[in-house]
């Protein structure tokens, strides 16, 4: 079984043409990064405004509900409703797309929101007597103490939206999916397989190189400060370049997201 | 509506083996997630590689991990328990990270004076860790229910029937009511464990929901939250 996997995986046909390798790769990737931008465009100034006024809670909090709602389901109710009304031959792009922006909001507003709220109190009030405006504040103090829950919802959102996409190979979008679900089609176990690591290599590879930049951007006073009980658990020093400070209060760990958010973000398919 | 009426014998059962496929992993997940994360704990040094590398397979995307299985399993294609164990290995990259938090939540003076009471490791843990971390623990598991119970609709696509087969054959027949009873259904089910694991939550930790009115609050150093 291995061998025909490998075998499927290095065939010359698999590496050129449309229904290629690289083609495929190109359009899970293009089709993530576009629902992503425009997730993030409308979710995380949302979630910074409600995490900075204490307003618009409702919101953060319908959109994780919302969460309950299987992925799957979303995708095939939006496939039927609004595929049959767009004429052209993005009938089969934009159903998938919307769908996947809808799956990328929650963890991106709750990581925005949930970040800005974490700050230190004492911080901000300290921002504020310098003579800093609500805007400058939110900019040059929360936003940047914001950033490991913020990222991390990134993170959450990523996978979500990359698993999603491969799914979405069954309402016809392209991308890695279609080796899964044309290979289920024509009982093509090896063609499956192969798909399917590809997939899990895709994940995996985007997932470790947000972990990098999270480590990049992360300001390294937030990384070794003495936290709350939860955070002090030596938990998770993967990735991080930055030299530890050890010794204050267990410090290895770095900041880390309340559990809601880092893996547990990511909580459909 | 009367498509409802008439199929909700099916829709029983298609529910029944929706929870099992999500909630016998939850068990599972959660007697190897304990251990798991009480070693994190008890070793600092193995913590990242084992929380770590349980959260590195959660990463893997569903459909993925469901088509692998047979690979790793040996089992044929269509074996329930290429779910099980899939949906098992995402309880357990979800709960160990919980557990470290959850056994993290103790204070530290609590578990000072329970080994100054003459609890060894173990008892320590079972005894007075353990029943203190539920709060935390049960955050974790309810995340874990409804992300397993969202999850499994997925393997309707490779054929596994529960409730996610009203998804796919609802597309398939365009077929829109089928689809929200697969909705509705998922949803139900998710709000259902959900309140199943407060319930347990409440009655494992009486101290939280203590009358507060007789002795001022004497636990609130007790409510791990």
């Amino acid at each position: 079984m291995i061998i025909q996997i490998w075998q499927w995986l290095t065939a010359p046909e698999q590496w050129t043409g449309s229904r290629g390798i690289p083609t495929r790769l190109l359009e899970h990737l293009g089709f993530s990064a576009l629902s992503l931008v425009l997730a993030a465009a409308i979710a995380i100034p949302l979630g910074l405004w409600s995490g900075h006024t204490g307003r618009g809670r409702a919101v953060v909090t319908g959109a994780n509900a919302a969460r309950a709602v299987p992925s799957l389901g979303l995708l095939f109710a939006v496939a039927m409703f609004v595929g049959p009304r767009i004429s052209s031959n993005l009938a089969f792009v934009i159903p998938s797309v919307v769908v996947l922006v809808l799956l990328a909001i929650p963890p991106l507003l709750s990581g925005a929101d949930s970040g800005v709220r974490s700050v230190d109190p004492a911080v901000r009030d300290a921002a504020y007597g310098m003579g800093m405006t609500g805007p400058e504040v939110l900019r040059q103090v929360e936003l940047p103490c914001a950033l490991p829950l913020l990222l991390s919802g990134v993170r959450a959102a990523t996978l979500q939206v990359i698993a999603t996409a491969t799914i979405a190979a069954a309402v016809s979008l392209g991308g890695l999916g279609r080796y899964l679900i044309d290979g289920l089609a024509v009982n093509d176990y090896a063609q499956m397989a192969g798909g399917a690591l590809l997939v899990a290599a895709l994940a995996l590879g985007v997932d470790g190189l947000l972990a990098l930049t999270q480590g990049l951007l992360v300001s390294p006073g937030l990384t070794s400060r003495p936290s709350r009980p939860w955070r002090r658990s030596p938990s998770h020093s993967r990735h991080g370049k930055f030299p530890r400070s050890g010794g204050v209060a267990g410090g290895r760990g770095r900041v880390l997201a309340p559990a809601a958010l880092t893996t547990h973000g990511r909580d459909l398919t | 509506m009367t498509w409802v009426w008439e199929h909700l014998g099916d829709i029983g059962g298609y529910a029944v083996s929706h929870a099992l496929l999500a909630g016998i992993p939850l068990i599972v997940g959660l007697a190897i997630a304990l251990p798991l994360g009480w070693l994190a704990r008890r070793f600092p040094r193995a913590a990242p590689v084992v929380v770590g590398g349980s959260g590195l397979l959660y990463t893997i995307p569903s459909l993925a991990l469901f088509i692998l299985m047979p690979l790793v399993l040996g089992s044929r294609i269509l074996d329930a328990i290429n779910v099980y164990v899939a949906m098992t290995i995402y309880t357990v990259a979800l709960l160990v990270r919980s557990v470290v938090d959850a056994l993290g939540s103790v204070p530290e003076s609590t578990a000072l004076a329970a080994t100054a009471m003459g609890y060894r490791r173990l008892g320590r843990a079972l005894a007075v860790e353990l029943p203190l971390a539920v709060p935390v623990l049960a955050s974790g598991l309810r995340v874990a229910a409804v992300s397993n119970v969202s999850i499994v609709s997925v393997a309707s696509l490779i054929g596994y029937p529960q409730l996610g087969y009203y998804l796919t054959d609802g597309y398939q027949r365009s077929f829109p009511l089928e689809i929200g009873v697969g909705i509705v259904g998922c949803v139900l089910l998710a709000l259902l464990f959900d309140l199943t694991i407060r319930v347990g939550e409440r009655l494992l930790t009486p101290w939280a929901h203590a009358d507060t009115r007789r002795e001022g609050r004497p636990s609130e150093g007790l409510v791990a939250r």
